[in-house]
């Protein structure tokens, strides 16, 4: 689905990806897991087409395509998507109305008719019982006022709306209470199909025991320097990092 | 919920051109340029009009020619050449249309191009249309349901001719001919515009809409409205304006007056689009506009505009609350982009007690351009427990436009409380980036987020009028992040 060879990116100068691979196919989950500040969000940022990164060396395709010819809009049109670690509000824009226009766009690029109104709404209906979303936040502002813990949950809304082919959580799991972490992971495993696969960035192994993954990629220092199967996780929660620093440094 | 805001945007957003830049081939029937006695006597009689209105207009040009052009205003053009200026032209067609299919069919034609047939109107919206074109009112529709219940809605000359009392006594008590430059120039050489009439206690049935627009080349637009709503009345009037694209700067000095007596309502809405000239800043509607409305003992006014158009804008529709508990409000969306200039606010003069008002300002500066809010809020001495809420925001869409504001408050009575707020922001990447990662255009999602920064204001139009209004915002800011 994507490949990701060696990747290096530069903000404002300073190199943040510093040779990265990582390659997931469909049906797959794979966890990224590193301390703060080691790039998982820059790698998100990337993935989705945010322009601030130089892209210094390497090459990601999706599905066969080169991702970095493509806009923003058409990478997501091409089925990327990203749940923000920080959703953005934006006033006065219903989140309905937001989901429609995307959801309308993603449609027009495959050259299919708008939905109609009616599909439209039991299409929200459906999808924001998936999450255990209130219907009321369906019809908010995007983001607007919402706790923490309800952006977290639109997130995981909008993605079950859109369908995406590759789905990038970005700590969807922070700021989550048990209940809502477990819904959250519920929906996320309900939307898995042999089809579409997801990267799941998070700190704590605790997600992982709800949304298990296939792999799991230790991320250090721009890198992916260690990959195992969900089991790894479980060592990073006992051990930290410095032992994986350790064995880079040795 | 709102559901115009739902609605999707206009799909025809790859036209950058001005929509509305033709110019119909009706042949036009010209005074000659320039203004004197003669030419104001010239126009009174082609209207034949009785003479007291002669002597308002004779007046008005006395009081004019010892005034000067504002020049307080933060906006910077090339004056207008008055004596260049041809004051009045009218569709040669004198005849009064019987039927709709009397009307002449190129005349249809431009109102197709303007996305306003009256007969689509007619049929789909209930909207009773008084079409300006250059100066002479060419179809009133409804006028006989409207006639049933007493409601009187005409241009403003066939008011003259047939409802003389009402113009007299109602003209100019808002607007004096004193007032400022433009309202005097317009007070001196006014060729036509609209009436209304809601008699006591009858609430207008429907939208009541009239469609101005510049035709002819080098034709000043001089209109007067005049909306009286008698005591306990309701009315809502819309007003929509277009040019065509020309070259030379073309002057609009319009005097619009409102007149709320007792309990009565007046909602105005404005949806402004003329010409703003090109992207070098070239041509342009000079827009300078006094709008003004009294209120007497409950009665409420409101001012709802979003103005996309014009090179230049000076407009404060104000309202001045004379009447215990009156109301005035506000709700105000302004565009500009390239090299547009827009100095637009509202005065809130608070005379009676108990009297409130609200302003909420949006003003949206693009490209080079410059968007000023000016706002007055007067507390007069015996307005006991006024009170007022302002709220202005600026967001800007390029580091090369300006946004300011001038608050200006003015409190004689220490009952009063008065809030203002105001916010500046440019346009979140933020928010862009995130539109678009969900599949978004650019242009999209600008103006999502433009229209979702103007809620506030379009929620207060009538659903057809905030549709248009969306797409208008859509259409001015094209490609205008930077
Ligand atoms: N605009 C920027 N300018 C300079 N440095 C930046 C910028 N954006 C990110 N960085 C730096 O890039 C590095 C990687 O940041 P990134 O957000 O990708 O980390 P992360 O792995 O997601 O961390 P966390 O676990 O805290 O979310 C950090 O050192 C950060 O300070
Ligand atoms: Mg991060």
């Amino acid at each position: 689905m994507i490949k990701i060879k060696n990747l290096h990116a530069n903000i404002e100068g300073k190199e943040i990806l510093k040779g990265l691979d990582l390659e997931v196919n469909a049906g797959e989950v794979h966890a990224i897991m590193g301390p703060n500040g080691a790039g998982k969000s820059t790698l998100a940022s990337i993935l989705a087409g945010r322009e601030e990164y130089e892209i210094t060396a390497g090459s990601i395709t999706f599905d066969g395509i080169d991702l970095l010819e493509l806009s923003t809009e058409e990478r997501a049109r091409e089925g990327l998507f990203l749940a923000f670690q920080y959703p953005v509000e934006i006033p006065g824009v219903s989140n309905i109305n937001f989901l429609r226009t995307a959801l309308n766009e993603i449609r027009e690029y495959k050259g299919q008719e708008p939905i109609s109104a009616k599909d439209f709404m039991q299409m929200v209906r459906d999808k924001s019982a998936l999450v255990e979303l209130d219907s009321k936040l369906a019809n908010r502002s995007v983001n607007e006022g919402f706790s923490g813990g309800e952006k977290k949950r639109n997130e995981i809304f909008q993605m079950a709306m859109l369908d995406p082919k590759l789905a990038i959580l970005d700590e969807t799991d922070s700021g989550l209470d048990i209940d809502a972490l477990r819904i959250v992971a519920n929906g996320v495993n309900k939307l898995k199909t042999p089809h579409n696969a997801s990267i799941v960035i998070t700190h704590y192994q605790r997600l992982l025991d709800y949304i298990v993954p296939d792999f799991v990629h230790v991320l250090y220092d721009g890198k992916i320097v260690k990959t195992g199967p969900k089991e790894l996780a479980l060592t990073l929660e006992e051990k930290g990092y410095d032992w994986i620093k350790e064995s880079i440094l040795s | 919920m709102a559901n115009y805001t739902e609605n999707e945007l206009a799909k025809d957003l790859e036209n950058q051109e001005y929509k509305f830049g033709f110019v119909t081939d009706i042949e036009t029937e010209k005074v000659p340029s320039g203004l004197d006695e003669d030419i104001i006597r010239l126009i009174s009689s082609k209207k034949n009009e009785p003479s007291w209105l002669l002597d308002y207009r004779l007046n008005a040009f006395e009081t004019w020619k010892k005034m000067v052009e504002p020049e307080w205003a933060h906006v910077r053009y090339e004056k207008p050449k008055f004596q260049e200026i041809t004051y009045y032209a009218a569709p040669k067609q004198t005849k009064k249309y019987e039927s709709w299919e009397d009307v002449d069919p190129e005349m249809k034609e431009t109102m197709t191009k303007l996305g306003i047939s009256l007969e689509e109107q007619q049929r789909l919206t209930g909207v009773a249309v008084d079409f300006v074109m250059d100066s002479v009112s060419v179809a009133t529709s409804f006028k006989e349901k409207l006639k049933e219940l007493g409601i009187i809605f005409c241009s403003f000359s066939d008011a003259v001719q047939e409802h003389p009392d009402l113009v007299k006594k109602y003209m100019g008590t808002v607007v004096p001919t004193t007032d400022n430059f433009y309202a005097a120039l317009n007070s001196a050489v006014f060729t036509d515009g609209s009436f209304c009439y809601i008699p006591k206690g009858v609430r207008c049935p429907m939208e009541l809409s009239t469609y101005f627009r510049i035709n002819a080349g080098g034709t000043g637009q001089f209109e007067r409205t005049l909306v009286v709503a008698d005591e306990g009345s309701y009315v809502s009037y819309l007003e929509g304006c277009t040019a065509p694209q020309r070259d030379e700067n073309q002057l609009h000095a319009a005097v619009v007056e409102l007149i709320a007596l007792e309990s009565a309502e007046i909602k105005y809405s404005t949806v402004q689009n003329w010409y703003p000239g090109d992207k070098e800043g070239k041509g342009g509607v000079f827009n300078f506009v006094t709008k003004r409305g009294i209120c007497e003992r409950n009665a409420k006014i409101s001012w709802t505009q979003v103005e996309t158009g014009s090179a230049v804008t000076w407009k404060y529709p104000s309202c001045i609350l004379k009447g215990d508990h009156s109301v005035g409000e506000f709700y105000s969306v302004a565009v500009t982009n390239n090299y547009q200039q827009a100095d637009t606010g509202t005065k809130m003069v608070h005379l009676g007690k108990n009297t409130k008002s609200t302003i909420i300002s949006k003003g949206i500066s693009a490209g080079k351009s410059q968007n000023s809010y000016r706002g007055l809020v007067q507390i007069h001495k015996n307005a006991q427990q006024a009170r007022n809420f302002s709220q202005c925001d600026s967001l800007l869409m390029t580091d090369e436009c300006g946004a300011h504001t001038f608050p200006y408050i003015e409190c004689k009575n220490p009952t009063a409380k008065i809030e203002h707020e105001a916010t500046t922001s440019k346009i979140g990447e933020d928010q862009l980036f995130y539109c678009m990662q969900r599949g978004i255009s650019e242009e999209k999602a600008i103006s999502l987020i433009v229209n979702g920064y103007c809620k506030e204001v379009l929620n207060q139009l009538p659903m057809e009028f905030a549709v248009e209004a969306q797409k208008l915002l859509a259409i001015s800011l094209e490609g205008s992040v930077g």
